[in-house]
C-alpha cells in the first residue's frame, strides 16, 4: 500500500508534465501560438557568429524597440565580435543587457563531442533564461541558439516562463534546413524562412520575403 | 563586351583563398579582365599567401591588402566586384548594385555558401565560377545582362509578429 501512494507521488507529476510537454508540442505545431502580455514583451535575442549575427540584427532593428523591451542579448563567451555590432545597433544603453554562455558547437568540432559540450552551454543557459522571464526568443543560427531555447521549453513546461520562440533561417540557407533549424523546427513557434522552396522541407515555415 | 569595368574589387573575405590570388594574378587572367576595361585592380586578400603592396603587372595596377574594417567603401568605388562566395560579401556587394562575379572555393566543397550563390545566379543577380573557369567567364558573361537585387522588405514579417504577440492595452 506505502509504495503505492510513493508511486503515485512520484509518477503522478511526471506524467503531468509529459502530458504538458506532448501538450506543448502539439500546441506549437498546430497553431499560431500567440502571446498576450500585460506590459512590454521581454525580448531575448540568440547571437550566433559572423554573418549571423548581421543578419539578425538587421531584422530585429525593424522591431518595435518600445514593444519588444527590455532586450537581452545571449551570445557566445569567445564571440568577440558581435559585440561591438550589438552596442553598434543599439541606441541607448539603457533598455539592452549582454549575456555570455560557453558555446555549444565550435566549427568543425565532431557531432559526438558537440552533444557534451550543448549539454555544458546549456547548463549555463538556466539562470540565465529563468532571471530574464523572457516573453519572446529571437533566433537565427548556430552558436547560443539551441541550449537558449531548449531551457526556455523546458521552463515553459514546467510553467515557471511564459514565452514564444521565433526561429528566422538564415539568407543561406536555400533549399535545406540548417541543423539548428531541423532540431528547433520540432518546439520553436514560429519559423520564418528567406527562400520560398524552403516551405517543401520544412512545412511549418512561413516566408515573408526576404528579411535581410 | 563594352571596355567599362576600369575599377574591379576582389575580396576573398575573413579567411584565405590562395588559388584566387595565384588565378588573378596569372598573365592570361589580367589579360581577361583588361579586354573588359580593367585598368586599376584593389584586391582584399585576407591571409593568403601573397605580400600585400601595390604592383603593376601586365600594365594592371594591383593594390593589394589584407584587412579593412569595412570594406564597403571600395565596392561602391569599384565598377566590377570579384568576390568569394560569403553570404555577407555576396549581399553587400548586390545591395551596393553592383556587377558581382562569385568565385566558388572548391577546397570548402561541405560549406552551404555554393546554394547562395547558384541560386542567385538563377535569379540572374550575379554570374558565378570556379578558379578553373575565371578566364572564360570574364569573356563569356555580360554583366550588364544581370538584374538588380530587389531590396528586403521585413514590413510582412513584423506585421505578423505584431498580430501574434500583443500588449494587453492598459485599463485605465
Amino acid at each position: 500500500m506505502g509504495v503505492w501512494i510513493l508511486g503515485w507521488f512520484v509518477f503522478a507529476p511526471l506524467v503531468v508534465i509529459l502530458l504538458r510537454v506532448f501538450y506543448l508540442i502539439f500546441l506549437v505545431l498546430s497553431t499560431d501560438s500567440g502571446l498576450e502580455s500585460e506590459s512590454t514583451l521581454r525580448t531575448i535575442l540568440c547571437i550566433g557568429s559572423g554573418g549571423h549575427t548581421t543578419e539578425l540584427l538587421r531584422i530585429v532593428r525593424n522591431l518595435d524597440h518600445q514593444k519588444y523591451q527590455p532586450r537581452l542579448y545571449i551570445l557566445a563567451d569567445n564571440d568577440v565580435s558581435s559585440e561591438v555590432k550589438i552596442h553598434k545597433a543599439e541606441l541607448s544603453p539603457a533598455k539592452y543587457a549582454l549575456e555570455r554562455i560557453p558555446r555549444s558547437r565550435n566549427v568543425k568540432q565532431s557531432y559526438l563531442s558537440s552533444i557534451g559540450s550543448t549539454l555544458y552551454a546549456t547548463l549555463h543557459t538556466i539562470p540565465v533564461v529563468y532571471n530574464f522571464k523572457p516573453n519572446v526568443i529571437f533566433c537565427n543560427g548556430p552558436g547560443t541558439c539551441v541550449p537558449v531555447c531548449v531551457v526556455a521549453f523546458i521552463l515553459r513546461c514546467l510553467f515557471l516562463i511564459d514565452c514564444r520562440i521565433v526561429f528566422i533561417e538564415s539568407i543561406c540557407r536555400v533549399r535545406t534546413l540548417s541543423l539548428t533549424g531541423k532540431i528547433l523546427q520540432y518546439f520553436a513557434d514560429v519559423i520564418v524562412v528567406q527562400w520560398p522552396q524552403l516551405r517543401d522541407s520544412c512545412y511549418r515555415a512561413k516566408y515573408f520575403g526576404r528579411l535581410t | 563586351m563594352s571596355k567599362k569595368y576600369q575599377k574591379c574589387f576582389i575580396t576573398v573575405g575573413t579567411t584565405r583563398f590562395d588559388l584566387l590570388v595565384e588565378t588573378i594574378m596569372s598573365p592570361s587572367v589580367l589579360e581577361s579582365l583588361k579586354k573588359i576595361g580593367c585598368k586599376v585592380i584593389t584586391f582584399q586578400i585576407g591571409n593568403s599567401d601573397f605580400q600585400p603592396g601595390i604592383y603593376d603587372k601586365e600594365g594592371v595596377q594591383i593594390n593589394v591588402y589584407r584587412f579593412k574594417d569595412s570594406i564597403l567603401d571600395d565596392i561602391v568605388s569599384a565598377d566590377l566586384v570579384i568576390s568569394h562566395a560569403g553570404a555577407g560579401s555576396c549581399l553587400e556587394v548586390l545591395e551596393a548594385r553592383k556587377p558581382l562575379l562569385v568565385v566558388v572555393n572548391e577546397e570548402l566543397m561541405d560549406n552551404h555558401q555554393i546554394e547562395l550563390a547558384e541560386q542567385l545566379q538563377i535569379d540572374g543577380h550575379l554570374y558565378y565560377c570556379t578558379c578553373d573557369t575565371i578566364e572564360s567567364t570574364l569573356e563569356m558573361l555580360d554583366f550588364s545582362m544581370l538584374t538588380p537585387f530587389p531590396k528586403p522588405d521585413p514590413t510582412l514579417f513584423i506585421k505578423y509578429l505584431d498580430d501574434v504577440f500583443r500588449v494587453k492595452p492598459k485599463a485605465k
